[in-house]
């Protein structure tokens, strides 16, 4: 097996930054349930208001706007059901989080280039049935990369007096975020994609807005996500938000090592087709097809050489589906089925993309005498 | 004692709430702390190996909770706590039987605030909802469970081990009663669960709702069960990448389900001894107590309660004062859940006791690192509080200043 390792998946999950680890074992040493009136929950509460501060400045949003979830997925949960009464307009390109819990909403098509269109989002506005609605659009997208245009979706949203919820989670930590620039009135952001823990995320409810809450109980955020604190979790975003926050200048450096990446792929194979690639992109992000490969080939390939790479998002059965974002770009079926996704991190070195290189282009170089 | 207590002054308080939350195992912590940092991967990435390593670890953990209750691996749905899996047992059960036509659930009036809400937020959708009052022990007269069940009862939910009062109810009896009625049987098992013996077999629960953070194991995580012979089926709550069998959707928290795994694998192992261990610990307390202030009252029933509970009264004063009278000491009137909150506990009305009764109650709660020591100490601090604050000679404390918002 191979010795070397190169986790170029960081879209999927990002190593916990050391920061963000040893607030984690601190407060797992601590203890305490912030609820509670005695000392030791007092002293929770304290680091859980202190890390809400972090989170909240992360994302230029007042601390009180911040309701901490289990995870994205559950914000986004939270967000698409916190006004019953409303009609969803989603892009076509969302996570799954955000589809599935909008099962009859209406989709916003994208143009090739991987972005939204924003002619047909507001003609879906102005085909409204006399209900308010609430669009939800992510601000990156997790497979391509694409940047969205959220600031102007939210203004042709208002316009139409609807709500716009963002989906930030592979945003944040790799790019500046200004809620307020953007607009919307809700949005989720996951620790886990930009250093801190798993298990913990937000939603960011714009001060005046009243969400239905999903989970009920105790009271807790507020009255607007009930259940104990996972504190340590807390604690572990409030970190890793402080150091993504310092560490964005350098995040938008990746650009290089990923537009490095990108050349000498396309030196080996001319023929290889990079998603979103005339679209502003993350930093990190690279999505590739190597036409004619499956992906699931080129992932056990790349895997077996130690490079860990996805196709797409990770989700429930680990197995190599096609795209959904890829398919709704009006990729071609041949694009489709050989993409394969390839992310940077904080601590992704050159040697990485190297040890990328070297593995894409032996499994090149094979199909190709294979085909010859 | 004065000088006991002054030598305690800067000392952390001693930790008497046990069922607010419990403090995480150091072992569990250090089974924990690797997938934090070098084993991060996704486990729903397969495809390479740091995914695969992840994933392991979650069923190896999934192995040892199912392990614990009796169940099988694949009965277990990880959760973000017992506030979700409370959430999700009640609403998903409900909204997948309307279908049949079964629109009305049972709990008692003694559940815990997430149950509470969860049935009332499905009576703001039209469900009907029985709310059981219990008698005068905490305990559920199960004739009158009987009575209230219905060919359109779609649900029961009874507390395993109650949070406040400790005490057990008759789960299998009533598992027995809704089986042979085919109403889904939900039992909220936060607090019973790696404390005393809990076999969903046994007891024939469908769906039971465990915590992390109540068994030694971090916060943010817990598990629904959710029977599959003969199947519990429920509507899902968050929708998503279709993660735990599509129940529950979110990338799993590799760290946090490893170490309710740890937690489990620990109470399995300690549970009988630790469970001696705390009644000895209980009973020195009560009587250590009792032979102090004759006039305290045991709310609950008394043996049929968590070893490591009691809720107390307290006649002439009140919990307010008396926590803030015993600063060396970490003690709760009751549920942690809402902030502040010090209005007479639901849960001890319930039981009959009048307001200044239920305003004059400690819950304590004891647990795994809980020494003889400790103990003693608590009670001559306690008594001795009592006492001065029954002279009218309190430390300026009083209940306007703790407030009753």
């Amino acid at each position: 097996m191979a010795t070397r390792l190169s986790y170029l998946d960081w879209n999927a999950s990002a190593p916990v930054r050391p920061e963000a680890a040893a607030a984690v074992a601190a407060a797992l040493a601590h203890g305490g349930n912030p609820s509670s009136v005695h000392r030791a929950g007092r002293e929770a509460k304290r680091r859980l208001e202190d890390a809400r501060q972090a989170v909240a400045a992360l994302a230029g949003v007042r601390a009180e706007e911040v309701v901490f979830t289990s995870g994205g997925t559950e914000a986004n949960a939270l967000a698409l059901g916190a006004f019953p009464g409303r009609r969803l307009i989603v892009s076509a390109i969302e996570h799954d989080s955000v589809l599935a819990n909008a099962p009859d909403a209406a989709r916003i098509p994208v143009t090739p280039a991987g972005v939204v269109d924003l002619a047909a989002l507001e003609a879906l506005l102005a085909g409204d049935d006399g209900r308010p609605t609430l669009v939800s659009l992510m601000l990156a997208n997790n497979e391509t990369g694409a940047i969205q245009p959220v600031a102007e979706a939210a203004r042709l949203a208002h316009a139409q007096g609807a709500l716009l919820h963002c989906d930030a989670i592979q945003a944040a930590g790799k790019q500046a975020l200004d809620r307020d620039r953007l607009g919307c009135d809700l949005m989720t952001l996951s620790a886990h994609k930009l250093g801190g823990p798993p298990g913990i995320g937000v939603l960011i409810v714009r001060a005046g807005l009243d969400p239905a809450p999903l989970l009920r109980g105790g009271g807790q955020e507020r009255g607007r996500r009930a259940g104990t604190e996972n504190l340590p979790g807390i604690c572990g975003f409030g970190a890793a938000a402080r150091a993504a926050a310092s560490g964005i200048k350098s995040f938008r450096a990746l650009a290089g090592l990923r537009d490095a990446a990108e050349r000498r792929l396309l030196a080996i194979a001319p023929e290889a087709v990079v998603h979103a690639a005339a679209t502003p992109r993350l930093p990190n992000t690279l999505c590739i097809s190597m036409p004619g490969v499956p992906a699931a080939t080129q992932i056990m390939a790349l895997d077996l050489a130690g490079v860990m790479v996805s196709a797409g998002s990770a989700c429930s059965s680990g197995k190599v589906r096609r795209s959904h974002v890829l398919d709704a770009m009006a990729a071609s079926e041949r694009d489709t089925e050989s993409a394969i996704r390839i992310s940077l991190g904080w601590r992704s070195t050159e040697a990485e993309i190297d040890h990328l290189v070297e593995a894409w282009g032996t499994l090149y170089a094979r199909t190709r005498a294979s085909a010859a | 004692m004065t000088a006991a207590i002054a030598r305690r002054a800067n000392a952390a308080p001693i930790y008497l709430d046990y069922q607010a939350t419990t403090p995480t195992d150091p072992r569990v912590v250090e089974a924990m702390l690797p997938y934090f940092t070098e084993k991060f991967g996704n486990p729903h990435s397969l495809t390479h190996a740091y995914g695969r390593e992840a994933a392991a670890a979650v069923e190896i953990a999934r192995n040892a909770l199912a392990d614990l209750i009796g169940a099988e691996p694949r009965e277990i749905v990880f959760t973000s706590g017992a506030t979700e899996s409370n959430n999700m047992a009640l609403k998903g059960a409900a909204h997948f039987h309307r279908q049949f036509g079964k629109d009305h659930l049972v709990i008692l009036a003694t559940e815990h605030k997430c149950v509470l809400e969860s049935a009332h937020a499905l009576e703001r959708e039209g469900f009907r909802v029985t709310i059981l009052d219990v008698e005068r022990d905490g305990l559920v007269d199960l004739d009158r469970l009987a009575a209230a069940l219905g060919p359109q009862t779609a649900i029961v939910s009874v507390m395993a081990a109650h949070n406040e009062i400790g005490v057990i109810q008759p789960l299998r009896e009533i598992g027995a009663l809704c089986r042979a009625r085919e109403i889904l049987f939900h039992t909220d098992a936060a607090q019973a669960v790696g404390k005393i013996a809990f076999d969903v077999n046994d007891i024939g629960a469908d769906l039971a709702s465990i915590s992390g953070h109540k068994i030694y194991g971090p916060k943010g995580i817990g598990a629904l069960y959710l029977r599959r012979r003969p199947r519990a089926r429920i509507t899902p709550l968050i929708d998503g990448g279709g993660q735990e069998r599509a129940m529950r959707s979110g990338t799993l928290p590799v760290p946090l389900v490893v170490g309710l795994g740890k937690a489990a694998d620990i109470a399995q192992a300690e549970m009988q001894g630790e469970e001696q261990r705390l009644l000895t610990l209980r009973a020195r307390f009560l009587a250590g107590l009792k032979s102090r202030l004759p006039d305290i009252v045991l709310n609950g029933h008394a043996e049929r309660r968590l070893p490591g509970n009691l809720n107390l009264s307290f006649p002439g004063v009140t919990a307010v004062d008396l926590i803030a009278a015993c600063p060396a000491l970490a003690l709760s009137t009751g549920s942690a859940c809402t902030a502040a909150e010090v209005e007479p506990s639901y849960v001890l009305r319930a039981l009959g006791l009048g307001e200044a009764l239920a305003a004059a109650s400690l819950r304590i709660g004891i647990g795994r690192f809980t020494t003889a020591t400790e103990i003693d100490f608590a009670v001559e601090t306690i008594a001795a509080a009592v006492r001065r604050l029954r002279a009218g000679s309190g430390v300026g404390v009083t209940s306007a200043a703790a407030g009753t918002t």
